[in-house]
């Protein structure tokens, strides 16, 4: 995809995060398009779950804009910032779906809040979302009695119930096995083709970037920033830094640190 | 593969000990684990240290079984006779052990002394008193048998025992003031939610109002019922034992009445939801702050007070005072149970006398209480459950903690309603 061509959707300027002196990030510009998937990497603790939680309202940043559309979301008003929440979805970590309500009534809740389709309409709609997620007759089920993978397609069947024009997902597949992981990438593409949902992604998998990403960002702990941005295979092929180059290859980086072993 | 290591090497080891002037040659052999690790390295460390040495070869030709524990103890081993300026060596080692040895990182032995500190007899605090200190040691206070010495020695300790409790304190009562102002926040956040529904009624969630009001009401009778009929058969036994001694059997239906409408009634029926559901608040909530259900509310848009607490709070109150009028009416009933069969009164004369008691003005005052502790109780089940940030000891600890404060407030709330009612009567 040619971001030249694209028009960006959410604006991220000058941005920094701190966990009382910890400085995670600063400093941090980037831009997503509309229409493009952007995944974000980076190792273990280098704020990837901060920067989504910065970007989806959860959490306020210590200095720095997030623009969504012309509008900041970090200094905007409960109103508007409910106004910007309708406009996305997010799939957490671990689903979120509510253990308290059936599949049906978590999809359905957003629906009744801020719409007034009536009941039947809305139960077209669950099933057609259900649907497109491979979940077609689980309504009535419990959340606790689906599996991991199935979990995981529920919400984003609520995720994108309300037809968001930003989907978010965090550690998209954490803790799932390969099968169910490369079906939840094939979902991912399928719903970005069909509804052309602009989708920022938090994950480890080098399969699924390589597959689903129009471009990546790759944050580093010791950097505190964005330390490379690109397409995913030019990145693989052609990175010089050394911190990219290991992450795409899957390589660890030498160190002297590991040959501390006592030898007799 | 068990039985099959087992045959080909029994769980017995064998030490041998040559003494050759300064020299001191171990020879290992047979099984060394995490069984017989206590037990080998003092017998090791108790030769070693017996009579002045030179070197120490520990020779593991017989070893058939070496586990990484046994490994790490033979290497502290050699590096306590380092230490010493013994020379330890250790020889005849097999691919397999030496395998071993190679996962142990020098970063494992650092807490070396506080090792040497649990050995079984303290051999190595005798040695040192003995010696009154090597010369070596004097030298660095950077030796381990120094530190092992002053870690022995307690001089100064109480004063920091002191510090520490004083710091306590200070931190207890810091974090008390700021859990206050966390709740009284809490309050307000709820309030502001409050006046929300009143302006848009629709928004509130009346199926799950009704939910929690089975759960805190109709599923919490049958307990409330019991209690209430056991503290009106307590009061009123107690209360016979007393007053027969005056003759004033009549007046047992007014004191079960009195006590059950103005004070046991409202605060039992409290104590026991607190119990039943403020615990059940928290612990709902918290588990759904784990399982960042509560962040997702917030990205979908709903604001977690008002969808979550307000519900709750709602059904409380609503509950709570019809639950403690079912309290006293079964205090009642248990005090009547003791009269009619205790007291040679009959049915009619204990109503009589009861209704005599009572007053419209305790029954409201019982009820304003009963609502004023519902509120309480689900407000702080549900600010304790927001509370929580990770894991589920979170959930336990704020569970606990919920229920606790509760009570307490319950306790609070109860004087100065007894204070307020003095005056307003």
């Amino acid at each position: 995809m040619d971001t030249q061509e694209k028009t960006p959707i959410i604006v991220v300027k000058d941005l920094a995060a701190r966990f009382g002196n910890n400085i995670v990030f600063e400093g941090l510009n980037f831009q997503v398009y509309e229409g493009e998937v952007l995944v974000i990497v980076g190792a273990s603790g280098c704020g990837k779950s901060t920067l989504l939680k910065i970007m989806i309202g959860l959490q306020k940043p210590y200095s720095g804009q997030v623009l969504y559309q012309g509008m900041d979301i970090v200094s905007a008003e409960e109103k508007e910032l409910n106004q910007y929440r309708q406009n996305i979805g997010v799939l957490f970590q671990s689903s979120a779906l509510f253990g308290s309500m059936t599949i049906r009534e978590n999809i359905e809740l957003p629906l009744q809040e801020y719409t007034d389709i009536d009941q039947a309409t809305i139960d077209s709609i669950i099933r057609m979302k259900l649907g497109m997620v491979n979940l077609a007759g689980y309504e009535n089920h419990q959340p606790s009695e689906l599996s991991g993978g199935m979990k995981k397609r529920a919400g984003i069947a609520r995720a994108i119930a309300m037809d968001p024009r930003v989907l978010f997902f965090d550690e998209l597949s954490a803790g799932l096995d390969p099968v169910t992981a490369a079906e939840l990438d094939d979902l991912i593409i399928k719903t970005e083709e069909a509804l052309g949902t602009t989708m920022v992604i938090v994950t480890h998998e080098l399969e699924s970037i390589y597959k689903i990403a129009h471009r990546v960002l790759m944050l580093d702990k010791e950097a505190k920033g964005i330390i490379a941005e690109g397409k995913p295979l030019e990145l693989k092929e052609q990175a010089t830094d050394p911190r990219v180059r290991s992450f795409f290859l899957r390589q660890k980086p030498d160190t002297s640190d590991e040959q501390r072993f006592y030898v007799s | 593969m068990k039985t099959q290591k087992r045959k080909n090497c029994p769980e017995e080891y064998n030490i041998s000990f040559i003494r050759k002037d300064l020299n001191l040659f171990v020879n290992l052999s047979g099984h060394f684990s995490l069984q017989n690790l206590m037990v080998f390295r003092s017998e090791i460390n108790r030769e070693i240290y017996k009579q002045k040495l030179e070197s120490v070869t520990i020779d593991f030709s017989g070893v058939c079984y070496l586990d990484s524990a046994a490994a790490l103890a033979l290497v502290q081993i050699e590096k306590g006779a380092a230490h010493q300026n013994i020379q330890c060596r250790l020889i005849n080692l097999n691919d397999k052990s030496k395998g071993i040895f190679s996962v142990i990182r020098e970063d494992a032995l650092i807490d070396l002394p506080s090792q040497l500190e649990k050995l079984q007899d303290g051999f190595m605090y005798n040695l040192i008193e003995r010696r009154k200190l090597p010369a070596s040691t004097e030298k660095t206070q950077d030796n381990f048998i120094f530190r092992l010495v002053e870690r022995r020695g307690l001089p100064n300790q109480s004063g920091k025992y002191y510090k520490d409790f004083i710091w306590q304190i200070w931190q207890t009562s810091v974090q008390i003031a700021k859990d206050f102002a966390k709740f009284v926040t809490f309050i307000g956040e709820l309030m502001v939610a409050f006046l929300y529904i009143i302006r848009h009624p629709k928004s509130l969630r009346g199926k799950d109002v009704l939910f929690y009001i089975r759960r805190a009401g109709v599923d919490g009778l049958p307990i409330v019922a019991m209690i209430g009929l056991l503290m009106g058969l307590i009061i009123a036994f107690m209360s016979f034992l007393q007053f027969k001694m005056v003759g004033a059997n009549i007046y047992v239906p007014s004191l079960v009445s009195f006590a059950m409408i103005k004070e046991l009634g409202p605060i039992m029926t409290a104590i026991l939801v607190a119990g039943r559901s403020c615990s059940a608040f928290a612990a709902e909530i918290g588990t759904m702050m784990v399982n960042e259900e509560v962040d997702a509310l917030h990205t979908m848009g709903f604001e977690p007070i008002r969808f979550l607490a307000v519900p709750k709070v709602i059904a409380t109150v609503i509950v709570v005072p019809i639950l403690t009028v079912y309290a006293d009416l079964f205090g009642i009933v248990g005090g009547l149970i003791i009269g009619v069969t205790s007291l040679d009164l009959t049915l009619k004369t204990y109503v009589t006398q009861s209704m005599k008691t009572i007053q419209i003005f305790d029954i409201v005052t019982s009820i304003i209480k009963a609502a004023v502790f519902a509120g309480l109780i689900s407000a702080i089940g549900c600010q304790r459950g927001f509370q929580v940030r990770s894991g589920a000891q979170d959930v336990g600890k704020f569970t606990t903690s919920a229920v606790v404060m509760a009570i307490f407030m319950i306790v609070v709330a109860d004087s100065i309603f007894a204070i307020m009612f003095y005056y307003i009567k």
